[in-house]
């Protein structure tokens, strides 16, 4: 398997082209027969190592479904989707996801939760312990280890579903949308949080929103799809220099950034719209 | 401020003591004494002044005698017992044969299709109809009882379970999967857990229904139990005593609604801590 895999990596882009995550042609219809549809088609893009990906698009382009295939829930019906090289068979702990809405197990403690993957691959209790500890002081939730997860609030909710996936040294963490629902000034306090963690760690992100500022904000890469049949319709790399900060919302090179991918965006939407998908519109109602 | 807080060391049974009491003059509680009080004063009322078809009810007091006389003699209680007894034992039993299926049945789409339509049609007859098989299949009156009570809350729990499975979020499911959760860990982590406020929801609404068919059985098949005793009392023409039987059927049920409540809140911690 590993020595497949490295023949793949070396044949599939050059060395500085590296891809730890390859999205490659995908395509994945939904319904039987006569009432299927295209959800996703010919979907290509990659995420190299280390960066901060952000996938955007209207409402309904797939995006969502494309988290599925990446995570292993679901199977693309053409195309590949390979992680170092090999292909995505499964749910596995080198993906793992927080979603848009908490999926915290509410039977379980906070640390009960956190150190629910290191319980079923059989790690030895003194190396869980010690993990859980390091994790959950990381992103400050020590002092909570034994609240439930209704106990919590939806940020601190967010920084436990954040510790439940690191303590398992994922490769690629995909955050689908992983703030909606949070007050503006929580959103903002985790927004910069994950950055945080991100510039620290660079430990390689796909994180899916339908914010834009948020988006320019945070990645090193844009992937914006385009509305029914979702497919890329164009990646931008996003330049600006880390560690980011707030102040650099202001620069002139942000507001470039912003101005080109708000045509796109909105290019996408009012096509959306007049389709009549009318939630489409998300993308381009946060006033500049 | 909190009792532990007081300079003042004080042992830890006189802070449960003052507790306990004061949980006893919540007024919760007070408005629940005034309430029970409110209805017999009502009762007293309606006898009083004979109010039309229920002038035969006796006086409060009445019954209160007519109790105060049966709790003197062995029979009133071996009726409790053995209509406890009957509870029990079938209770349990639809309980370790309901959840397992209902579970099976939830998480298994072929066996819910295998099973699901024998048990809609199953389901709809009430289990009072069950009786008259029931007395001519078992060999004794005693097995007759104890099938029936098995019957009543048995469809109740299997349908709650398989539905709370059901509900439970497929991104719990996947979010166990991607931390490396095997089948095993996923029916004993997320399963069970997920569905165990619908198991306790089964239970709630099962012991009632257990309660419901014990009594009738008991009345038509038994020789024991709160259900005949009230049934005898009518023949006997004894108003007092079926009210006596009626209410103490009534505490019996509230007492049993009651354990299920507290098993409930125990195994379920993440649902009352706020």
């Amino acid at each position: 398997m590993a020595a497949s895999g490295a023949m793949q990596r070396v044949g599939s882009k050059s060395a500085d082209q590296y891809r730890l995550l390859d999205v490659a042609g995908v395509t994945k219809y939904f319904g039987e027969d006569l009432e299927r549809q295209v959800c996703l088609e010919n979907c290509s893009f990659g995420i190299a190592p280390g960066k901060l990906s952000i996938l955007m698009g209207p409402s309904g382009c797939g995006k969502t479904t494309l988290i599925n295939l990446i995570a292993g829930y679901e199977f693309p019906d053409s195309g590949s989707i390979m992680l170092e090289g090999t292909s995505v068979s499964g749910p596995g702990s080198d993906r793992l996801v927080v979603f848009q809405e908490s999926a915290l197990f509410p039977w379980m403690t906070v640390y009960g939760n956190v150190v629910f993957g290191c319980k079923v691959k059989g790690l030895s209790q003194m190396e869980t312990t010690e993990r859980a500890k390091q994790i959950l002081s990381k992103v400050g939730l020590y002092e909570f280890r034994e609240r439930y997860p209704s106990q919590l609030s939806g940020g601190m909710q967010r920084r436990a579903e954040l510790a439940r996936a690191l303590i398992n040294d994922p490769k690629l963490m995909i955050l689908d949308e992983p703030f909606r629902g949070l007050d503006a000034m929580t959103k903002e306090l985790m927004q910069e949080f994950y950055l945080k963690l991100f510039e620290e760690t660079t430990l390689t992100t796909l994180f899916v929103t339908h914010d834009l500022e948020e988006a320019i904000f945070m990645a090193d890469s844009l992937v914006l799809l385009t509305h029914k049949p979702g497919r890329v319709k164009e990646i931008l790399d996003i330049d600006l220099p880390r560690p980011r900060h707030f102040s650099m919302m202001a620069s002139k090179q942000y507001f470039d950034l912003y101005g080109y991918a708000m045509g796109l965006l909105a290019e996408e939407s009012r096509r959306a719209f007049d389709a009549g998908s009318l939630p489409a519109l998300d993308a381009i109602s946060d006033p500049i | 401020m909190s009792l532990n807080a007081l300079p003042l060391k004080i042992p830890d049974v006189t802070v449960r003591v003052l507790s306990y009491i004061r949980g006893a003059l919540s007024v919760k509680t007070l408005e629940g004494v005034a309430s029970v009080v409110a209805f017999v004063a009502l009762w007293q009322a309606a006898v009083f002044v004979q109010v039309p078809y229920i002038s035969n009810l006796p006086y409060p007091a009445d019954v209160w005698n007519s109790f105060a006389e049966a709790a003197r003699t062995e029979n009133y209680w071996i009726s409790w017992a053995a209509s406890l007894k009957r509870i029990f034992v079938s209770f349990l039993v639809a309980q370790a044969l309901g959840i397992p299926l209902g579970l099976f049945m939830g998480m298994s789409r072929s066996f819910k299709q295998i099973l699901f339509p024998v048990f809609e049609i199953v389901r709809p007859i009430p289990p009072i109809a069950w009786i008259p098989l029931a007395i001519l299949f078992w060999p004794t009156e005693e097995l007759s009882i104890y099938a029936l009570t098995f019957i009543g809350p048995f469809f109740v729990i299997v349908l709650n379970v398989m539905q709370g499975v059901a509900s439970i979020d497929v991104s719990l499911k996947r979010a166990a999967l991607s931390l490396g959760a095997r089948r095993i860990d996923i029916f004993w982590k997320i399963m069970l857990p997920g569905a165990l406020p619908s198991i306790l929801t089964g239970m709630t609404v099962g012991i009632g229904v257990a309660w419901n068919v014990l009594i009738a059985a008991e009345m038509i098949a038994g020789h024991t139990g709160l259900g005949r005793m009230t049934w005898e009392a009518y023949t006997n023409g004894n108003i007092p005593l079926i009210i006596v039987g009626m209410a103490s059927i009534g505490l019996a049920g509230y007492l049993c609604s009651g354990v299920v409540r507290f098993i409930g809140q125990r195994c379920m911690p993440w649902k009352n801590r706020f």
